[in-house]
């Protein structure tokens, strides 16, 4: 899963959308996994990395990441439609 | 390095739009302890959901309402409405505070005797009083207010037979500006019904009209509303004087102080727009002083206030069940507690704080409770952190007519502790058992069995 090229990322917890003119505040977990993205890293080095930083079991993360995936699919912000 | 603490990740869109002049919402402050008793260990010790009231913001706000109208006013006495909180420990609270009874029900009647009110100190307000409840209230000398012709003309009668004059009053109801107007209870001001019902009265001189009462509608927030009533009160009580020389002793203007909830709908917040309860005091004291009475036949003024008083006292406490993401993309959270114990939130947009800490971030939110039915929800949209299955929150200013009209529906009603001034809590209701439930229920002999296959 890729954010879109032309998204905007900014280190202070804010994506911008220059196609639409959409801004949005992520949290700072939000944004790791954001930046990873942008990294284009697979999903499990995502949850890797993520799980080596902050105190998570595997299962609430996942369910996390699914959720928060999904929010990002729906704002239009992934490159993988 | 260390670990650092887990957040779920959430992403919300900016509307820049959208932000009010007030700036954008603190709701999602977390309140960690009620009174100095931590959240956490109160659902630990009681269960979970919990309803919790402050003993020590009951008695300032009763204290301040009194305090607000005795330097106003010279002759004041408020009266607890039962049907705001009725339970025994809460009444007694406002009892001690020098707080008489007002009941609308026999039952709410018997609760008040049982609690140790005097009978002259119940005043009996409601359209349906039964004979027999009418002669316990004439025994007891308490102040019957009468509501329709036909309670007047039953009472009338009881009171022939059993020889006495009982000490009455009507409620009157009138049009003060405001929509709708309550018309439904008493006798209206503006026809001439209320005239009339007192001249029934005194013609007949049956009973003992010692007062007048109104109760011009509920969560009122135009004060000039009860400035309005105060003066067509007082007219009618200066007719009585002038007309039969006949000295009404009080003005019972009811309750109806709007307590700090949001009404749904309301763009801004009920802590922003409720009047504070000096303004109702100045107007209704205002047009009593000014009215015209003798100093000597001056009428004590009776208020039967209940939400103002108690709604910041009461918390409900309660835990996260779960998250979903709705098919729309919305967030919901699933809690323990319902609109069967929070039936307030049908019209209010309460308060719901995080019990823990979080970061800054928040999301929208849908906030559902429990029950397995669609009207199930707490809050159409909340913008709150990411709260997780197990996380507590607090919901706010629930002291007024939650426990009194919670229904024992799919689930059972929770726990109910008071915390007292030295921040200890007592429970002051039990959580209810299957046994409770079932008390009342009988099985006839041939149902006792069934065998399935
Ligand atoms: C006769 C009467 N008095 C007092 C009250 C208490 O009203 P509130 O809780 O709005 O102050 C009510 C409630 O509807 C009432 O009907």
């Amino acid at each position: 899963m890729r954010i879109k090229k032309n998204i905007a990322v900014s280190d202070t917890g804010f994506l911008f959308n220059p196609s639409t003119g959409d801004s949005y505040s992520v949290n700072p977990i939000g944004m790791d996994i954001v930046q990873l993205m942008k990294l284009n890293k697979e999903n499990d080095e995502i949850k890797k990395a993520i799980m080596n930083d902050y105190f998570c079991d595997d299962a609430t993360f996942e369910k996390d990441f699914y959720d928060f995936t999904m929010v990002l699919r729906n704002y239009k912000l992934l490159d993988d439609e | 390095m260390a670990k650092k603490i887990y957040e779920r990740p959430i992403i919300r869109p900016l509307n820049t739009g959208m932000m009010n002049k007030f700036g954008t919402r603190t709701e999602y402050l977390p309140v960690t302890h009620i009174d100095g008793v931590s959240v956490k260990s109160l659902i630990k010790q009681y269960g979970s959901p919990l309803f919790v009231f402050s003993e020590r913001q009951m008695r300032e706000n009763i204290r301040f309402a009194k305090r607000t109208f005795e330097t106003r006013y010279p002759k004041v006495q408020f009266a607890w409405s039962y049907k705001t909180n009725y339970l025994n420990a809460i009444c007694n609270v406002y009892h001690q505070e020098g707080s008489w009874a007002e009941v609308v029900s026999r039952f709410e009647y018997d609760k008040a005797i049982n609690n140790g009110v005097p009978g002259d100190k119940i005043i009996f307000n409601g359209p349906d009083k039964t004979d027999e409840d009418l002669r316990v209230a004439i025994k007891n000398n308490s102040p019957i207010h009468i509501d329709h012709l036909d309670e007047l003309y039953r009472l009338t009668d009881i009171a022939t037979e059993m020889k006495v004059k009982p000490r009455v009053a009507i409620r009157v109801n009138m049009d003060t500006g405001i929509y709708p107007m309550w018309d439904r209870f008493g006798f209206n001001y503006e026809t001439g019904q209320a005239w009339d019902a007192i001249n029934k009265i005194l013609a007949s001189g049956k009973l003992d009209l010692v007062g007048l009462h109104t109760h011009i509608g509920t969560y009122m927030l135009t004060p000039s509303a009860y400035g309005v009533a105060a003066a067509k009160m007082a007219d009618l009580a200066l007719g009585i004087k002038n007309k039969y020389d006949t000295v009404i002793q009080y003005i019972d203007m009811g309750g109806g102080f709007a307590s700090q909830n949001t009404l749904k709908g309301s763009f801004l917040k009920g802590s922003d727009i409720v009047p504070p309860i000096s303004e109702y005091a100045e107007v209704i004291c205002t047009a009593l002083l000014n009215a015209g009475f003798k100093n000597t036949e001056l009428p004590t003024l009776y208020l039967e206030t209940g939400r103002a008083l108690i709604d910041n006292a009461g918390f409900l406490l309660g835990s996260v069940i779960a998250n979903k993401r709705l098919s729309d993309g919305r967030k919901a959270t699933i809690l323990d507690f319902g609109v069967n114990i929070l039936f307030t939130s049908f019209w209010y947009d309460h308060k719901i704080s995080p019990a823990q800490e979080f970061g800054m971030h928040t999301e929208d939110t849908v906030l559902y409770g429990p029950l397995c039915m669609n009207i199930d929800v707490i809050r159409e949209n909340i913008s709150l952190p990411p709260l997780n299955a197990g996380d507590q929150v607090v919901v706010h200013h629930t002291g007024a007519y939650t426990v009194t009209q919670s229904m024992q529906f799919i689930a059972l009603r929770p726990a109910v502790v008071m915390i007292d001034l030295m921040g200890k809590p007592h429970v002051i209701k039990k959580k209810e058992s299957l046994k409770d439930l079932e008390k009342n229920e009988e099985m006839p002999e041939f149902l006792k069995q069934f065998k399935l296959v």
